[in-house]
């Protein structure tokens, strides 16, 4: 397209968009409703999964081990774990060790009735690995897998914590991609309410340019413009508003709720627009682009 | 220029619209198509301008068949034709100059090309005082010059005019003719499709004239009136 063509169609497509301020109007606020929702949803979502991500990074399984077996067996498991992609860390807990820890947590402020187990460590067969996965699902998996191996007695795990986890996971997924998919089906049918009403005031002058000898390319171009254009506004402000929103909402809770800190870690600004700027403005302009692209594909048929 | 070979057009409902129609035109020819409403004019012309497809039959246009031409390749093939309405079909949003200047917009022509010859055009119709003038400041046969020069502004080797003077007093219905006579005398073929039997006696140009979409005569007037 020429330089003077893409002026003149980009000047039409702002010309369509003030010609139907009221339904351009609407369309970006429909538009920035639903970025907006988008939006909130990422940052709930990424937030949440995060936290999510955080508890799975807690839950650990251990692998116990034959009383007979040899350093060898003991040292062939280790190694099996760590070729595995979904093992994030494991390390060797000794019987010693396993006591020291049992002692700890079970004997605090007692410590005198662990001194009659001094000489005989009553977790003596408990030297393990302790096992932390990249992604919680694949528990079950690993397990079966150790279990046949050679050298391993027992395997625990924590069903229910990567069950639950996993399943929150899932439907974080789920609900996210689903309420997506409905806001992407709904901003496309009023972009292409505007772009036909726009159309309806054109039509005289789209079968006059179709008479004339325009390609379809040039008939087309202005409402594009004008999809496009209403796309981008209407992410540009859920973007900005989000900004200020997610901003204050942090430093809100960390100060009036600062006993949640323990709980709950927001992920940092940067962290959550450095993806939802280009998924915003690409959701925006693309859903402009193939909503007024879908609706002039019609009307060319002069 | 323009050759129709048994060229017959039938819409969804069954009635022919045009039947068996062959027609030659060369270049250079300034030829009245007459008929009364329903006669299957205006389907005339929506087929030369491949607005439709003809049901049965073959139409040339410099020696292009009208049925090889792809959806793609239209724009290509109408900038070669002008096309005149009864009705003008300005654009009310747009001045004089505006609307003659759309026309090589919509070719994508270069700006210095637009700045170069629509006021040339403009002198053509006699209107180049008025080219700030948007149509509903103009009379009617000052808007059908409009048309005209939009029509002619990229050089089309044809001119259809579909009822030119039908919403016209005599005076101005006579002066478009006068000058798409002109535009004529050029070298640009034109077809003007009328029912202005007074104005098709006056100019005394070649006839086609059809009657429930058959062509009945095509000569001079005076054959016309003979059948």
């Amino acid at each position: 397209m020429k330089l003077n063509t893409f002026f003149y169609n980009f000047g039409q497509g702002l010309k369509n968009i003030w010609r139907n301020k009221l339904f351009s109007l609407a369309s970006i606020a429909t538009m920035t409703a639903c970025i907006f929702l988008f939006g909130l949803f990422y940052s709930i979502g990424s937030n949440f999964k995060q936290m999510v991500r955080t508890a799975e990074e807690g839950v650990a399984i251990t692998v116990f081990f034959d009383p007979g077996a040899t350093q060898d067996q003991i040292d062939n498991i280790g190694n099996e774990l760590s070729k595995r992609g979904e093992v994030k860390e494991y390390h060797f807990v000794s019987a010693d060790e396993a006591w020291e820890s049992f002692k700890t947590e079970y004997f605090k402020g007692k410590e005198e009735l662990a001194e009659g187990f001094a000489n005989d460590n009553p977790l003596a067969n408990s030297a393990n690995y302790e096992v932390y996965l990249n992604d919680i699902s694949m528990q079950g998996e690993l397990v079966t897998y150790l279990e046949s191996l050679d050298g391993v007695r027992e395997v625990k795990q924590s069903e229910v914590a990567a069950d639950t986890l996993s399943d929150m996971n899932k439907l974080i997924s789920v609900i996210f991609i689903g309420v997506i998919a409905i806001l992407i089906a709904v901003a496309v049918f009023l972009i292409s309410n505007t772009i036909t009403v726009g159309i309806s005031v054109r039509k005289e002058e789209i079968a006059i340019m179709k008479l004339i000898g325009a390609k379809d390319s040039f008939v087309r171009a202005p409402f594009i413009v004008e999809g496009v254009i209403i796309g981008f506004v209407g992410s540009v402000i859920p973007l900005v508003l989000l900004f200020f929103m997610y901003q204050t909402v942090i430093v809100y809770v960390a100060e009036k709720y600062n006993i949640l800190n323990n709980f709950i870690s927001f992920l940092p600004v940067g962290t959550i627009f450095h993806v939802l700027i280009p998924v915003s403005l690409l959701l925006g302009i693309g859903i402009g682009y193939v909503g007024s692209r879908l609706t002039i594909k019609k009307h060319l048929k002069v | 220029m323009i050759k129709l070979e048994h060229v017959s057009k039938t819409y969804q409902e069954g009635v022919p619209a045009l039947d068996d129609v062959s027609i030659n035109i060369e270049k250079g020819e300034f030829v009245f198509v007459m008929g009364k409403s329903g006669s299957g004019k205006s389907t005339l012309i929506k087929l030369l301008l491949k607005e439709l497809n003809p049901t049965e039959g073959e139409i040339y246009i410099s020696g292009k068949n009208l049925s090889k031409i792809n959806h793609k390749n239209i724009p290509n093939f109408r900038r070669k034709i002008g096309v005149v309405f009864q009705n003008f079909r300005l654009l009310q949003d747009r001045n004089v100059y505006e609307n003659v200047a759309f026309a090589l917009k919509v070719v994508e022509a270069p700006t210095k090309e637009i700045k170069r010859k629509v006021p040339l055009m403009l002198s053509l119709v006699n209107l180049a005082a008025k080219y700030k003038s948007l149509p509903r400041q103009l009379s009617g046969g000052e808007q059908q010059r409009v048309a005209i020069a939009r029509a002619l502004v990229n050089e089309p080797d044809i001119l259809l005019a579909d009822e030119p003077t039908g919403n016209l007093d005599d005076t101005n219905a006579w002066e478009i003719m006068k000058l798409l006579e002109e535009i004529n005398e050029r070298g640009t073929t034109v077809v003007v499709v009328t029912h202005n039997t007074e104005i098709v006696r006056k100019m005394n140009k070649r006839v086609i004239y059809i009657k429930n979409g058959r062509v009945v005569t095509d000569g001079e007037w005076g054959d016309i009136n003979e059948a």
